[in-house]
């Protein structure tokens, strides 16, 4: 073999260490993320909704996004580990609930092992419907063993101790906010690193273009039941943050709203950069509030309009538009943000 | 956990000597269920074959011929075999309306867009409806003739029922018919096979799916307003009902006509026989029956293999 | 030994044989070009050969072993790398990632979820070879999608190389590539290292003769003639089936 060229190898390592590197702006968005805890204190409810909403936001951008799947069903692994953190806590199998927010991830990933094989197969339209049907299916189930559930009325009687046996979740939301925040913030990062990791480079691949994927020698089935898998644990981490926040847990978890409401906050915010379901979170949560208050009762006639209007203008030049933002804003090289990735269509345009 | 209702009502069926009756009774109005589906979701199943766009707003228009009924036949007093041609009339009207305005921007765009973009079009009508109709749930005037049951082989049929039957049946016929006897018939499954080389035929591709779209979105109304007594017409009658017309799609397949009424039927029999001997699992059944028929053959249950 | 071989390989589709007991032998290190008129099946054939396609018969062995059922991933493992005849590229990524992922994957950390890509020297220094050697370093930064086609052309082949393969199936390497790149894409494949064994589609004859040492003929999916390039070149049986002339029984 010839030596490498070393001023090549140098400016090669230098580019794609910088890729993966925090931008000022990334640690800047988390700065003032905490710094919340200290602006805000009479927010802290809808604060802490939109952290549980941002993380449930990562976990669909994360199979979205970077593995092109087009999933109707996180609500799925959303609700099955919010009445597993639930149950737990009630009948005091697991009392801290860090732990029981650890094992309730678990438990929503292994569903996602298990369902992922159902979303291999088949056109858009099939994974679609076959998302919606697992997540709309536990939800019946739910209903049917209403005696453990609570049924239509909710889990009611859960108890959550306090975290470490020290911060307990009250009506204001102080530790729940912190509490949500932190947990976002530690699977951002795993996500983080995961996404700019060879596998997730591979994912990149495969979402752009799987026939060539297979025929470089990556095994695309296992790594898109891999990032499934992973994705449904995010979905099941934030679906039990919020039975344990709110000590509560009802079958809407698994209905359509929840899914077409996470759809929403990802096309509004941009896929395929891991921020683009925080950012719409806050977007979102912004408009249910301000619209709610003007017309509470026909909010989803808006929702609709926000809707219908995106699609038209386009959701490519909106983060066109976004991307070019952001780089006005840094002028450092042009690769230093990862740059929204355009959902590639289905038939290959 | 399913098998102990099902021993139990069987065992008291048979017991009684009128299992048969039972499930003659849940063959019939499966059937009728079913077929009402198949008018509902046909027109889905053209589009999405033709254009490859999943429409999600389907059930607004079915929603809006059944609301055009209501307002019809219960406000002015137009006679009911009338409304419900003019049900099919109004809704064709607002869905070639739609097309050309609306649907035609997002034709090229990726599945997602297409998706979010028909929801978004579900949202406003839902809300629409509820602010100009009220949310409680509304009821056709059906005539008298219509009402109570007949007997026939010893089995009570609801008479709605079978003019359910009766109609969506000769639908079905004339649509067949229509697709493979007339030259447009002929022209839409060549556009449905492949649109370029359709194309290149000189067949105006824009004006068949306009019209058909239109076609579809007419009988969608047609639907809404024959059903509105059996599935129950409030605003947020497509977001319950679409799961239930993609389900049809997606087990039928969009390849031809047949593939999406036996799937109708399979699934109209499956929830009412599901609802009958299993009810707190309610629609458990036809979920599980859609997740079986995909994981077993992802393009459908009667898709032939396209070049797509 | 042959390094790759294939015996009574048969595909069908309904009625037609695409591809008709063909027994092909590829010596180690050849530069062995496969010619046809077009629809005789070549791209089937190649497709057959990396696992895309299952036979409807026959065997294929690589380096002595079987792997008529490998899947296609794995079979890249085992040394067997494709070019496409129309490109099949990453075209959200650069070519910096695109290399670096083909190279991460053969070294096995193309599951590693937790390691920043391009920490290890390993895989950095190895990226740097092959895009030196496809003189991609003046575009190595921008998406490919934005690439001209000769460059684009050039990352294609520069993929399949980056899977270090003892066989490298090219199809139709020079299609399409405007007269001014070509010399860049012809002197690139001329310079790939002796030890690879090449299996060349192309028609360029061209290209062909000057680069072939052994070529074979397939026509309406079945083993014409099979040759040094002198003797293909002047066999009647060749010409008449590339100028549509009726064969002699």
């Amino acid at each position: 073999m010839t030596s490498p060229n070393p001023a090549l190898t140098g400016q090669v390592s230098d580019y794609l260490k910088r890729r993966a590197r925090w931008t000022p702006l990334e640690i800047a968005f988390w700065i003032f993320a905490f710094a919340t805890i200290w602006l805000f204190p009479s927010k802290y409810l809808i604060l802490k909704d939109t952290a549980i909403l941002a993380l449930f936001a990562l976990s669909l951008d994360l199979i979205l996004g970077y593995a092109g799947i087009i999933s109707l069903g996180q609500a799925a692994f959303f609700g099955f580990a919010g009445y597993f953190a639930g149950l737990v806590a009630k009948y005091g199998f697991i009392t801290e609930p860090v732990l029981a927010l650890m094992a309730a991830g678990l438990v929503a990933a292994a569903l996602g092992f298990v369902t992922s094989f159902l979303v291999l197969r088949g056109s858009d339209l099939t994974r679609l419907m076959v998302t919606l049907g697992v997540s709309l299916m536990l939800g019946e189930v739910a209903n049917r063993y209403s005696n453990i559930t609570g049924g239509a009325d909710g889990l009611q009687g859960v108890d959550i101790e306090p975290v470490f046996g020290r911060f307990r979740f009250d009506l204001y939301g102080h530790n729940g906010y912190v509490y949500c925040l932190i947990v976002l913030f530690i699977c951002f990062v795993v996500a983080r690193r995961v996404v700019y990791s060879p596998f997730g480079l591979s994912l990149r691949a495969v979402k752009g273009n799987p026939l060539r994927s297979s025929a470089i020698g990556i095994p695309v089935k296992w790594r898109l039941v891999a990032i499934y898998t992973f994705a449904a644990g995010i979905a099941g981490i934030a679906g039990a943050l919020l039975t344990q926040t709110t000590a509560f847990c009802s079958l809407d978890v698994f209905s359509l709203d929840r899914s077409a409401d996470l759809l929403l906050v990802l096309i509004i915010g941009g896929t395929g950069y891991l921020y683009g379901g925080l950012i719409g979170a806050v977007i979102y949560k912004f408009l249910q509030d301000w619209i709610a208050n003007l017309t509470p009762q026909y909010w989803q006639f808006w929702i609709g309009l926000v809707l219908v209007v995106i699609v038209l203008i386009g959701r490519d030049r909106m983060q066109a538009w976004i991307a070019t933002a952001l780089g006005a804003l840094e002028n450092i090289g042009p690769r230093t943000i990862a740059r929204p990735a355009k959902l590639a269509a289905p038939d290959g345009k | 956990m399913v098998w102990g209702p099902l021993c139990v009502s069987c065992y008291d069926g048979l017991s009684r000597g009128g299992v048969d009756e039972i499930m003659l009774t849940i063959l019939f109005d499966g059937v009728a269920y079913g077929m009402l589906l198949f008018v509902l979701a046909c027109g889905l199943s053209v589009t999405l074959g033709l254009m490859n766009f999943i429409n999600l707003a389907h059930g607004a228009f079915a929603m809006a011929g059944g609301y055009c009924t209501v307002i019809l036949v219960n406000r002015y007093g137009v006679p009911f075999a009338l409304g419900l041609p003019l049900a099919f009339l109004v809704t064709a009207l607002i869905g070639g309306l739609f097309e050309r305005t609306l649907y035609v921007h997002v034709y090229a765009r990726p599945h997602l867009d297409q998706v979010l973009f028909t929801i978004g079009l579900v949202f406003m009508s839902v809300a629409a409806v509820d602010y100009t109709m009220g949310s409680s749930q509304q009821f056709v005037q059906i005539p008298d003739a219509l009402t109570g049951q007949i007997n026939v082989l010893g089995i009570g049929m609801g008479k709605y029922r079978l003019l359910i039957i009766a109609i969506c049946g000769l639908l079905t016929i004339a649509l067949q018919l229509m697709l493979t006897k007339t030259r447009f018939g002929s022209r839409l499954r060549a556009a449905v096979d492949d649109q370029r080389v359709a194309r290149g035929l000189g067949i105006n591709v824009g004006a068949v799916f306009g019209l058909t779209f239109a076609f579809g979105s007419g009988l969608a109304g047609l639907g809404g307003a024959l059903g509105a007594e059996i599935l129950g017409l409030d605003p947020t009658f497509p977001l319950k009902y679409m799961i239930y017309f993609l389900i049809v799609v997606t087990v039928g397949g969009t390849s031809s006509i047949t593939g999406p009424f036996f799937a109708s039927i399979l699934l109209g029999i499956g929830d009412v026989a599901g609802k009958y001997y299993v009810p707190k699992l309610g629609a458990f059944v036809i979920y599980a029956i859609m997740i079986v028929v995909l994981i077993w053959r992802p393009q459908g249950l009667f898709a032939r293999a396209t070049a797509k | 030994m042959p390094i790759l071989q294939t015996t009574g390989l048969e595909k069908r589709f309904g009625g037609i044989v695409a591809t008709n007991n063909v027994n092909l032998s590829v010596e180690k290190g050849a530069r062995h070009a496969l010619i046809g008129p077009n629809g005789a099946g070549k791209t089937t054939f190649i497709n057959l050969l990396t696992g895309v396609l299952k036979p409807s018969a026959g065997r294929i062995t690589l380096e002595g072993k079987d792997i008529t059922d490998t899947l296609p991933h794995q079979r890249v493992r085992l040394g067997m790398a494709r070019t496409f005849q129309i490109n099949q590229l990453f075209l959200d990524l650069t070519p910096l990632e695109s290399v670096g992922l083909v190279i991460s994957e053969r070294l096995g950390s193309g599951a590693d979820w937790w390691r920043v890509v391009g920490t290890k020297s390993a895989v950095t220094e190895q990226i740097v070879e092959i895009i030196e050697r496809f003189h991609l370093g003046d575009v190595m930064r921008d998406r490919v999608a934005v690439l001209p086609y000769g460059k684009q052309r050039l990352l294609e082949i520069a993929l399949a190389f980056a899977c270090r393969p003892q066989v490298l199936l090219l199809d139709e390497p020079a299609a399409g590539v405007p007269e001014a790149e070509r010399h860049e894409l012809l002197a690139t494949i001329e310079a790939l290292p002796a030890d690879v064994t090449v299996l060349l589609i192309e028609h360029d004859m061209d290209l062909v003769f000057s680069f072939a040492d052994r070529i074979s003929v397939l026509v309406n999916g079945a083993l014409f003639v099979d040759g040094a390039p002198e003797d293909v070149a002047k066999d009647p049986r060749v010409k008449a089936v590339y100028l549509g002339e009726e064969l002699d029984a």
